[in-house]
Parts: C-alpha cells; sequence; structure tokens
C-alpha cells in the first residue's frame, strides 16, 4: 500500500491547481473491499462521500446506507400524465363536437382555430369510443414514462456534468475497468484534512490520494468551440427570421411554390394570350350554330330566349313558347306560377313584397354593413326605374345576374323566368294601384270598409 | 491476457456449479480489454473483412438512395403494386424489419426481467439491431404514402386546415407504436451505453476520441448513488419496453386483422405476429453475431453457451409459428366460412404456393434440427439455419400480404403480383442501410455491455472463477 501525504502548498501552486483540497480518494482491487470500506464510512458518519465501481455491486446501497430513490414515483407521474395526455388528444382531435363552437366560435381568438378538434364520423360509429383509443393512450403512457425515467434520472444524478475535480486523477480512470474508489469530499462537515487521511490509510486500501479542487482555467474548451457555436446558433435564426418577415410583410410576388405537384405547367390558361389563332385568344369562341350537348332547342327565338326583339330588350311578353310549342298566355294560372317561384327564388333577397327586404338581404348588411363590406342593397322593385324597365330587362337580369345578384339562367327554366317577370309586373301595378284598377266588386267592399 | 483459440464448451449443466458466462478464465481487464480493443484498432489496422464489408454496404446504401431517389421523382407506379393488390414490397418489407428488431428488446428486457444473466453477453448489439432494423421499417411508411412532403399527415399537428389524423385507424396506431418503439428502444441502448462509452473515454489517447466519448458518457463516475438510480431507471425501462414490445407487433398485425380481407381477418394475428417477430429477430442476431465473434476475437463473451440458447429459442418460437400456421388453417375450416377456407388453399394450393412451402420449410422444417445438441452447437449449421430463418420469415410476410390480396371475394378483380427491379432494389437496399450502420457501431461503439458482463462474473462478488468454462471433471467437486 502507498503513503500518500499531502503535498505542499508550493508544489500544488506549481501545478495551478487551487491550494484547496476536494477530497481523499482511496483505491481498493476488489469490490469485496470496497463494501467493507464503506460500511466503515457510513459508520464514521460521513455525509458528503461515495463509491465508485465499474459495476453496480451488489449490497453497495446497504453498506453505505442509500435510501430508494424517488425516481419510480416520477415516473408513475410521467406516464399518468402521457396516458391523459392520449385521452385528451384523441378526444379533442376526434370527437370533440364542432357544433359546440359555432355559438363560441366568433370568441375564439384566430390563432387558436388551427387547435380546434374535429368530429370524426367513421361509417355511423360514435364519435368516442374508448376499446379504439387504447393503443394511443398505452403507446404515450410508455412513452412519456420512458422519456421520464431516462431524463429524471440524468437529473437526479446531476448527469451530464463533464468537470469534475475527480477525473484529475490519474488512477481514477480505471474506475471503469477493473478498479474500485471511496471518495470523501472535503465539503463534509466532518472531514479534518489529517485526521481523515489516516482513516483513509487505515482502511487497507491499494493506494490513497489527495484530490485538490479544479482550477477553472485547466481545460477549458478551445475558443473555437464558442465562435464556431455562436456562429452556427445564428445561421440556424435565419429560417426562422425569414418566416417571421414572411408572416408580417405584404408582397406582389405569388408565394415559394416548393412542392410543385403538377400545379404548374406549360399550357395556355384560359383568358391567356395565344400567337397561334389570328385573333390572338387561347379560348377558342364556339363554331357558329353550335349547339350545347344535350341542348333540348335550337334556342333561335330570341324573345322568348332572350328577351330581345330586333336586338332591343323586349318590351313586351313573347308570343310563342318554343319549348310547349304553343302560344304563352299571361294568364291567372301563369301569374300564380310566376308567385310560386318568386317566392321560392327571390324573396330571399326581395322580400315577398318586392321592397327589397328579404332576410337574406336583411343578414347580408348586418354582416357587411357597417364594416363597408360588398353586399349590395336588393333592389326595391317599386322604385321608379325598375318599373320603368322593359320586360326583356327583367328577364336579361335573372337570366345573367347584376351586381351582387347572381345568374339564374341556368336554374330557372325560359318560360318560369317570363313567369317570375310577369308576376314582378303585377307586384309592381298593384303597389301603385289606381282606383281604376280594382274590378267593381272589390271597389264595393272597399268602399264599404272605409271609416 | 489470456487468450483462447477455438470454442470452450460451456453448455454444460451442473446443479453443483453454474456454467461460466464468460470462458477462459478472464479478469475484469480482459472483459474491459476484448470489447475496446475493437474500437480502439486504428485506422490502418481494421480488419479487412470489415472494411470489405463496409464498402460493399455503403454501395448498396447508395443504391437504395437511387431507388428512393427515382420513386419519389416518378411516383409508387414504379413499384409492382396493382389493384388488388395495394400493399406490396413496402409493407412487407415494414412488418418484417420491425419483426427484426423485436429480438433486441426481447434480449434486453424480458431476458433482464427474468434474470437470464447470459444476455449481457449479447444485449447491446441485439439492441443495436434493434434501432437500426426499425430505421429500416421506419423507411418504408415513409416513402410509400406516395407524396412524401405530405408524410407529415399522419402526425396530429394543428393547422389551418382543421385537419386531424383518423386515431381509431391501426394505421395511424403504427405511427405511434412503431414511433414509441424506436424512442424507447433508442433510450434505452443508450442508457446502456453510458458506463461503457466512459470506459472508452477513460481509455481513449487522442484529444478526439476524449472528446467525443466523454461527451457522450456525460461525465459518468461510477458513483454508487448513480448506479442506484440508474439500476432503478434500468429496471424500469425494462418492464415498459416488455409490454410495448408485444403493443408493437400487435399493432402492427391489427393492420391486417382489423381488416375485412380473407386471411387477414383473424383473431389470432397478433400474438402469432409476436412469435413471428421474435423468431426472425433471433435469427437475424445468429446472423450477426456468428461473424461478428469470429472476427472481432469475442468468442469468450459470446460463447456457445449463448449461441445454444438463442438456438433454443428459435426451436420454440419457430414452433409457436408452426402451431399457428397449422391453426389458421384448421379455423379456416371450422369456420365453415367459404372466403376464409378459400384464401388458405389458394395459399397452400394456389398461385403462391411456392412462396408458402418456401416459407413452411424454412420456418417449420429448419428448426427442428435444433432438437439435436450435436446441430445446435455446430457453428456453420447454425449460420446457415439462421439465414434460412430469416428468408422464410420474409415470405411469411410476403405470403399474408400478397395471397390475400391477390385473391379476394370478386374473382373479377384477382391478379397476379410481380415485383419490380426497383421493389427487389429497395428491399436489398434496404439491407445495406441495416449493415452500413451496424458495421459503423461495431467499429465505435462497444459491442458487448462491458459493465454488465463483470456484473455476471464471479470477480464481482469477490471470488475467483472456478473453470475457464469447461465442465468440471468430478474430482473437482470432491
Amino acid at each position: 500500500m502507498s503513503q500518500a501525504t499531502l503535498p505542499a502548498p508550493a508544489r500544488t501552486a506549481a501545478r495551478g491547481a487551487a491550494n484547496r483540497p476536494y477530497g481523499v480518494l482511496v483505491e481498493f482491487d476488489s469490490p469485496i473491499d470496497l463494501k467493507v470500506a464503506a460500511e466503515a464510512a457510513r459508520d464514521e458518519g460521513f455525509t458528503r462521500w461515495d463509491t465508485h465501481s465499474p459495476f453496480p455491486i451488489h449490497g453497495m446501497e446497504r453498506a453505505m446506507g442509500i435510501r430508494m430513490t424517488i425516481l419510480p414515483v416520477l415516473v408513475f407521474a410521467c406516464g399518468a400524465t402521457g396516458m391523459l395526455t392520449g385521452l385528451f388528444l384523441q378526444w379533442w382531435a376526434n370527437a370533440s363536437d364542432p357544433i359546440a363552437y359555432q355559438f363560441v366560435f366568433e370568441y375564439i381568438p384566430t390563432w387558436f382555430q388551427a387547435f380546434l378538434g374535429y368530429g370524426f364520423l367513421v361509417s355511423g360509429k360514435p364519435y368516442f369510443s374508448l376499446p379504439a383509443n387504447i393503443p394511443i393512450i398505452f403507446e404515450l403512457t410508455v412513452l412519456f414514462s420512458a422519456i421520464g425515467a431516462v431524463f429524471l434520472m440524468f437529473g437526479i444524478n446531476g448527469l451530464p456534468c463533464w468537470n469534475r475535480p475527480i477525473f484529475q486523477c490519474e488512477r481514477f480512470r480505471r474506475v471503469t475497468d477493473d478498479r474500485f474508489f471511496l471518495c470523501v469530499e472535503a465539503a463534509d462537515p466532518k472531514f479534518d484534512p489529517q485526521r481523515t487521511l489516516r482513516w483513509a490509510e487505515s482502511l487497507g486500501g491499494a493506494a490513497v490520494e489527495v484530490l485538490y479542487d479544479r482550477d477553472e482555467s485547466d481545460d477549458q474548451p478551445p475558443a473555437i468551440f464558442a465562435r464556431v457555436g455562436l456562429f452556427s446558433a445564428l445561421l440556424a435564426l435565419i429560417p426562422l427570421l425569414i418566416i417571421v418577415m414572411a408572416r408580417s410583410s405584404k408582397s406582389e410576388s405569388p408565394r415559394w411554390h416548393i412542392i410543385q405537384d403538377m400545379d404548374n405547367q406549360e399550357r395556355y390558361k384560359a383568358q391567356q394570350a395565344m400567337p397561334l389563332f389570328a385573333d390572338g385568344r387561347s379560348m377558342r369562341p364556339v363554331v357558329a350554330g353550335t349547339v350545347a350537348r344535350g341542348a333540348e332547342f335550337l334556342q333561335e327565338d330570341e324573345h322568348f330566349f332572350r328577351g330581345l326583339v330586333d336586338a332591343q330588350l323586349a318590351t313586351s311578353f313573347p308570343p310563342r313558347d318554343p319549348t310547349r310549342d304553343e302560344p304563352l298566355i299571361v294568364d291567372d294560372a301563369f301569374l300564380r306560377r310566376g308567385q310560386e317561384r318568386f317566392n321560392i327564388v327571390c324573396a330571399q333577397c326581395h322580400g315577398r313584397d318586392g321592397i327589397g327586404q328579404g332576410l337574406v338581404n336583411q343578414r347580408g348588411l348586418e354582416l357587411t354593413g357597417d364594416r363597408g363590406g360588398a353586399w349590395v342593397q336588393a333592389t326595391n322593385m317599386h322604385d321608379a326605374e325598375p318599373r320603368g324597365r322593359a320586360h326583356g330587362h327583367l328577364f336579361n337580369t335573372i337570366t345573367n345576374g347584376i351586381r351582387t345578384m347572381p345568374a339564374y339562367g341556368d336554374r330557372i327554366p325560359e318560360r318560369d323566368r317570363w313567369a317570375i317577370v310577369a308576376y314582378v309586373r303585377a307586384l309592381q301595378r298593384a303597389r301603385n294601384a289606381r282606383e281604376s284598377d280594382f274590378p267593381p266588386d272589390v271597389l264595393r267592399e272597399l268602399e264599404a270598409r272605409r271609416p | 491476457m489470456a487468450t483462447i483459440t477455438g470454442e470452450i464448451d460451456n453448455t454444460w449443466d451442473d446443479p453443483r456449479q453454474r456454467a461460466p458466462l464468460v470462458t477462459g478464465a478472464r479478469t475484469l481487464h480482459d472483459v474491459t480489454d476484448a470489447v475496446c480493443r475493437v474500437v480502439e484498432t486504428e485506422v490502418r489496422k481494421t480488419p479487412l473483412a470489415w472494411t470489405v464489408a463496409f464498402a460493399i454496404s455503403v454501395s448498396i446504401l447508395g443504391m437504395l438512395g437511387l431507388a428512393i431517389g427515382y420513386l419519389f421523382f416518378t411516383g409508387v407506379g414504379v413499384w409492382g403494386v396493382n389493384n388488388p393488390v395495394g400493399w406490396g414490397f413496402a409493407i412487407i418489407n415494414f412488418v418484417f424489419w420491425v419483426g427484426i428488431g423485436h429480438a433486441g428488446t426481447l434480449i434486453s428486457a424480458i431476458l433482464f426481467l427474468f434474470r437470464q444473466y447470459w444476455r449481457t453477453g449479447i444485449n447491446r448489439f441485439a439492441e443495436a439491431m434493434t434501432i437500426f432494423a426499425v430505421i429500416c421499417a421506419l423507411l418504408f411508411p415513409g416513402i410509400h404514402v406516395g407524396r412524401v412532403w405530405l408524410a407529415y399527415y399522419m402526425f396530429p399537428l394543428p393547422n389551418q386546415m382543421g385537419m386531424w389524423p383518423q386515431f381509431r385507424s391501426p394505421l395511424l396506431w403504427d405511427v405511434f407504436a412503431v414511433g414509441t418503439y424506436f424512442t424507447v428502444s433508442l433510450l434505452f441502448w443508450y442508457v446502456g451505453l453510458i458506463p461503457d462509452l466512459a470506459s472508452l473515454r477513460d481509455r481513449a489517447r487522442t484529444k478526439l476520441r476524449k472528446f467525443l466519448y466523454g461527451l457522450f458518457a456525460l461525465g459518468w463516475t461510477g458513483s454508487a448513488r448513480h448506479w442506484h438510480r440508474y439500476e432503478r431507471a434500468y429496471l424500469i425501462l425494462a418492464a415498459l419496453a416488455t409490454p410495448l414490445v408485444l403493443s408493437v407487433h400487435s399493432v402492427v398485425s391489427f393492420d391486417f386483422a382489423v381488416s375485412q380481407v380473407p386471411g387477414w381477418h383473424t383473431t389470432i394475428f397478433p400474438p402469432y405476429f409476436v412469435a413471428g417477430a421474435i423468431f426472425s429477430g433471433f435469427a437475424m442476431v445468429m446472423t450477426l453475431a456468428i461473424p461478428a465473434r469470429e472476427f472481432f476475437g469475442l468468442k469468450n463473451l459470446i460463447t456457445m453457451r449463448h449461441l445454444e440458447n438463442m438456438n433454443k429459442i428459435m426451436l420454440a418460437t419457430g414452433m409457436i409459428v408452426g402451431y399457428a400456421y397449422s391453426t389458421e388453417f384448421f379455423i379456416a375450416w371450422y369456420s365453415g366460412s367459404v372466403y376464409e377456407f378459400f384464401a388458405f388453399k389458394s395459399r397452400a394450393l394456389g398461385p403462391y404456393a411456392w412462396a408458402y412451402w418456401t416459407m413452411v420449410t424454412c420456418n417449420v422444417v429448419v428448426p427442428q434440427i435444433f432438437w439435436s445438441k450435436k446441430l445446435r452447437t455446430n457453428i456453420p449449421i447454425m449460420f446457415v439455419a439462421s439465414l434460412l430463418i430469416n428468408v422464410g420469415m420474409w415470405f411469411e410476410r410476403f405470403v399474408i400480404v400478397i395471397s390475400s390480396l391477390a385473391s379476394d371475394y370478386l374473382p373479377s378483380s384477382w391478379d397476379y403480383y410481380r415485383p419490380t427491379l426497383i421493389d427487389i432494389l429497395t428491399l436489398i437496399g434496404s439491407f445495406g442501410l441495416f449493415f452500413t450502420f451496424f458495421l459503423l457501431f461495431m467499429r465505435f461503439l462497444p459491442m458487448v455491455a462491458m459493465a454488465e458482463v463483470k456484473m455476471t462474473m464471479p470477480q464481482a462478488h469477490g471470488h475467483e472463477p472456478h473453470t475457464d468454462g469447461r465442465r468440471p471433471t468430478p474430482e473437482a467437486h470432491a
């Protein structure tokens, strides 16, 4: 057994180490010797001490008086967190009912809307069914527990810690090979440089050594690490800065299109110029006389199909209905058909009375009116302007739409469009009726009611 | 150092004395030395076998890169998948590689819980095998989605589309199961590596080695207080990994079992898949361990007893798999379901009968040789057997995926599946990926868990080893 003494302060100064001892290190050849020494250290009443070995030694916890770690309890908490996360995640993503949002949607901040769940209906099964959610709950429980077990173990052990005074000792390098060590730190209240050293020598180890606190200036990592680290940290910020800039600024150029997905191909699009044809258009107009596929009529009757007479908006109803191959007669049945269609299709905006206060119009004004939005007040049919329009004009407006009013040409057959025109005319007439417009019996009845 | 050439037979069992797991009467230092020497060999002195193997692996890995690049630029049409066989090589390879990984976890976690000390010789590289196999497995679902840049749809990320994954789909369970499996395996492996990385750090001569091994050793000092929490954490990880490994292949089997396809829709799938996974994984451990112990001089740490034990496990799991094959047929007949019975008849006698009988030969017939102690302690024979079992287990997944899909309910939609060249190159390429990782691991990280091996040696309890591993003579007990 080699004898160790406290080296003279001059020697430590020459080595560049701090003067203060860190602790006493005793080396042993066998785990059994270490265990015996550990029992002695425990009985001596030291608190800041430890043993070091290449592998865990059976019974060392008892020899040293190490109490059971709290780690399993903490891991259980991690597992419980994982379980609840799995449960909540699946409920939120697939089962939290979107109907619930509709009442509170406008109070949900915009940034949070991306986080809202979605009721996922699969073959009419319930939104939330625990058995199908068990696998992911289980996996997340295990994942959280495992991550917790490893990183909490690191945390409680104070790992990583690359710079320890004990690493100065050349002898200590064999602690990961085949040697066993006991170290009593100077920070221990019972530590006394001379007395503890004598005690350590009495343990019968292979060697005893006094360790000194490390001089902080020793073995610092080269400065290049700091520079490279700082430089790469700054480089790593660039993508983030670009994202923040793109998010907070406006640009007239189109967005970056990284994944093409065949979105942009070499071809002529609608409305583009194309030098191939004389008229320079990429869209080809139909050849004269083309009949649309599926069209039932040639639509040669300009009056009935387009409301035009001699290229002027017609002021009369078309005399014939080519779709039925019979005369078009504006009678009571025709007007009632017009009323029915008007109430179904037009009244939503124009109102059943035609003054332009239908429910959609009211809602449109409510949503956009005070924000200067794009909603245009539905026309009051009883204003002078619509009253003065030709029949063909009204027909054309229904067919092609105007301002925010969409085109109804593809939805309302021509005959019904004319019926609506006739009904609108009737509404207008009724709103501005003169005495001579009433049948005599109705007039008499009204006279009788006059107060 | 006592160098032992040739095998030492430590496969004996004697109630009076435990057969040693480290042969050659070695000291603790010998163990450190035998393992670290492989890692510390200078670049110029790298074994030729390693260099050649690495060159081949990297070339094959490059080929994989080209095959995948071609796939990305052209689309999944470069594969042989057709209608009705929409799941081709990608899924077969995925299930195959995930299965390979399972033996690593079984050795590191389940055998740990059962206090099977012989696991210490092989657990490190079995765990490494798990991680690299799971990387290979994760590759396939990643590349088979068609538009790879949308693969993030698999994760529950909040987005402006308000779109979430469908959590009741087994395919999504897969994402969580395999993802968790990879993370936990990596943590388990790394935690086990820390004390051994510290050994390499303490033996390091060059600055770079000191820095790198030191960095990853986290400042480990072998403190008893650290060991106490470390062992607790390790035990917890083993206890977590054990149900996890069972769940992972069960979930993989749900991909099939939850569907309605005849031949897939069976409740036997989860246990059958788990047994098959362990079977194939052990075959892969053997395939890797036999050359590794030969070339890197680890015969005293990975002894004949280790190999024999693994052969016994293969015999057992191979028979579970064989039992599952026959149960499937019995239930198909007994259920009275026309479609189910047809699916199994056409497996054995239909267009894929060649694949089916390859599978049965490799997985059920070949392991039967291990009933004989002479054969299960014969290295060339067990090496060939392990290769055949790997082939057989790949074909098992081929049979399950392809034969069930190719002929399902409607005869008018049946079709024959043929892999394309790209399919085959991708499969071979995945081996390049696996072996590149594995060879790098063998060269730069400790292949055997030194701290754990030392713990199982008599020296750890203050005794001298009784024998060098040979069976003691009767007089020795007198």
